[in-house]
């Protein structure tokens, strides 16, 4: 039972070929299988967003998520944002308005914004926090990180 | 924490579905969005053998009209629920409804059927299907059946599916353009489960309300419609005296538990103010016509 199946997946526009046990969370499989850390890991059961990658251009959990069922889509996480010499829009905003102090739920953060900025309404504050609350942050109070995608939010403009 | 090993199964077809569910002997899960599924699996409160994926199975992902119902396949998201434009045309009382519904990245997996085969006390899903007479298209080798909600939803976490049975998709009433409606809940974060939460839909005609729906959820084993209720507030003009009598009425037929969150004469009492707002709203809007 539970034979390793192989699996091809796109993260961050690079293809990876990997055999994994049906079991092995995609948290994991980005964690431990491919190297790729930024995705963080909280809780393990949906509440706290850390570990939010984007599934086919939408904001998901991959704890919820295994790696078997992505086999031929499309995987976004935190690294390819931006790099450490040339941040991405999200990330600077972050950095300008001191959107993150420990950094913990930063990726998931990042990654649920980039999600909201295509496809959300994001007019008032109210439509801004209503889209983050499923992101838990110990940090920061939130007011830094609503700054921060109110100016993504104006930068963007209305919804199409 | 992580699941126990199981095998996979990637369904192409609802009849590979339940041929997997079938040869698993009882042990086999459906897997839609997985956002109530894969807590469970990770905390290993569930531990299935076999696990039968039905995301990639065709022609799931519709709301259509069918005839006088709404027919919402086993793969409609939350978010295409809270937003499709069918909808909204038929049945604003669910666009509203689903914004309360957790948050947007459990909104993009987390599926409308699935939800209400996990038959949770206090989802809102289950609660909608129960006021909109909702049919559960449910499929197995013996062919399809229909099981209306009422029978479907038995208790908490538990539904009448059979271990080779699977949901393909939910049959709704539309409610007639003009009808009223209000809802109401209330949670300790907006997006969390709710302690309570009442919805009811009315049609104004002749200066009285006809039609009468109503519904609550959190206050017992699960959601459920409420006769008593509803018939209270049936062919009445739903001025002040009548909710109030309603909402006694309500407070009297829901048997709410008590929990951390709450306990069941805090639940009763709740339920009763919420109640009231809903039959304020329903009936206001039933008179301007439904208008949202
Ligand atoms: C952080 C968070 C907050 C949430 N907040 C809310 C909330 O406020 N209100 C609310 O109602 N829900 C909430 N949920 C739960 C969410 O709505 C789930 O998506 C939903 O309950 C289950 O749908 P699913 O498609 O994800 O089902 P899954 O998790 O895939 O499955 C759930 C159960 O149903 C069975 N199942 C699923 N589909 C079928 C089918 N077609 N045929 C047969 N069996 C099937 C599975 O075997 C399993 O037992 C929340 C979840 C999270 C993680
Ligand atoms: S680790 Fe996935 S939501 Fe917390
Ligand atoms: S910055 Fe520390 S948890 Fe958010």
């Amino acid at each position: 039972m539970s034979g390793k199946i192989d699996i091809s997946v796109t993260v961050n526009g690079a293809s990876y070929n990997r055999s994994v046990e049906p079991r092995m969370l995609l948290s994991d499989f980005l964690r431990h299988e491919l190297g790729l850390t930024g995705t963080h890991v909280g809780c393990e059961h949906g509440v706290c967003g850390a570990c939010t990658i984007l599934l086919d251009g939408r904001s998901a959990r991959s704890c919820l998520t295994l790696a078997v069922q992505v086999d031929g889509q499309e995987i976004e996480t935190v690294e390819g944002q931006g790099s450490r010499e040339e941040l991405g829009r999200v990330q600077t905003a972050f950095r300008d308005h001191h959107g993150l102090q420990c950094g913990f739920c930063t990726p998931g953060f990042i990654m649920t914004i980039t999600d909201m900025l295509h496809h959300h309404p994001l007019e008032s504050d109210e439509q801004i926090r209503d889209a983050l609350s499923g992101n838990i942050c110990r940090c920061t109070g939130y007011q830094h990180i609503v700054n921060a995608v109110r100016e993504l939010a104006k930068e963007r403009g209305p919804l199409q | 924490m992580k699941p126990v090993a199981f095998d996979y199964v990637r369904a192409q077809s609802v009849a590979e579905a339940v041929a997997a569910l079938t040869s698993s002997g009882g042990e086999g899960k459906v897997i839609a969005g997985g956002q109530s599924l894969m807590p469970m699996m990770n905390f290993r409160m569930v531990r299935p053998s076999v696990l039968v994926d039905i995301n990639r199975i065709p022609g799931l992902d519709r709301i259509e009209e069918r005839g006088e119902r709404l027919h919402v396949g086993a793969l409609v998201r939350h978010r295409m629920t809270a937003s499709d434009p069918v909808i909204g045309r038929h049945l604003p009382v669910l666009h509203a409804v689903m914004e309360n519904v957790a948050h947007l990245t459990v909104r993009n997996r987390g599926t409308f059927c699935g939800s209400v085969c996990h038959a949770d006390p206090a989802a809102e899903m289950p609660m909608m299907t129960l006021l909109l007479n909702g049919g559960v298209h449910v499929a197995s080798p013996r062919g399809e059946r229909v099981v209306a909600a009422r029978d479907f939803l038995l208790s908490s976490l538990t539904t009448a599916l059979e271990e080779d049975e699977m949901v393909t998709g939910i049959a709704l009433d539309t409610l007639p353009p003009g009808t009223g409606w209000g809802f109401e809940e209330f949670a300790r974060r907006h997006g969390d489960y709710a302690l309570a939460a009442v919805v009811a839909t009315m049609e104004g005609r002749d200066g009285c309300a006809r039609n009468v729906r109503v519904a609550v959820m959190g206050v017992g084993d699960t959601a459920t419609r409420l006769p008593g209720v509803e018939a209270a507030l049936e062919g009445q003009r739903v001025d002040e005296d009548v909710i109030a009598g309603a909402v006694e009425r309500l407070r009297a037929e829901i048997e709410p538990n008590s929990d951390l969150n709450g306990s069941a004469d805090y639940r009763r009492h709740l339920a009763g103010v919420l109640a009231a707002r809903v039959f304020r709203a329903a009936w206001t809007r039933a008179q301007e016509g439904g208008a949202a």
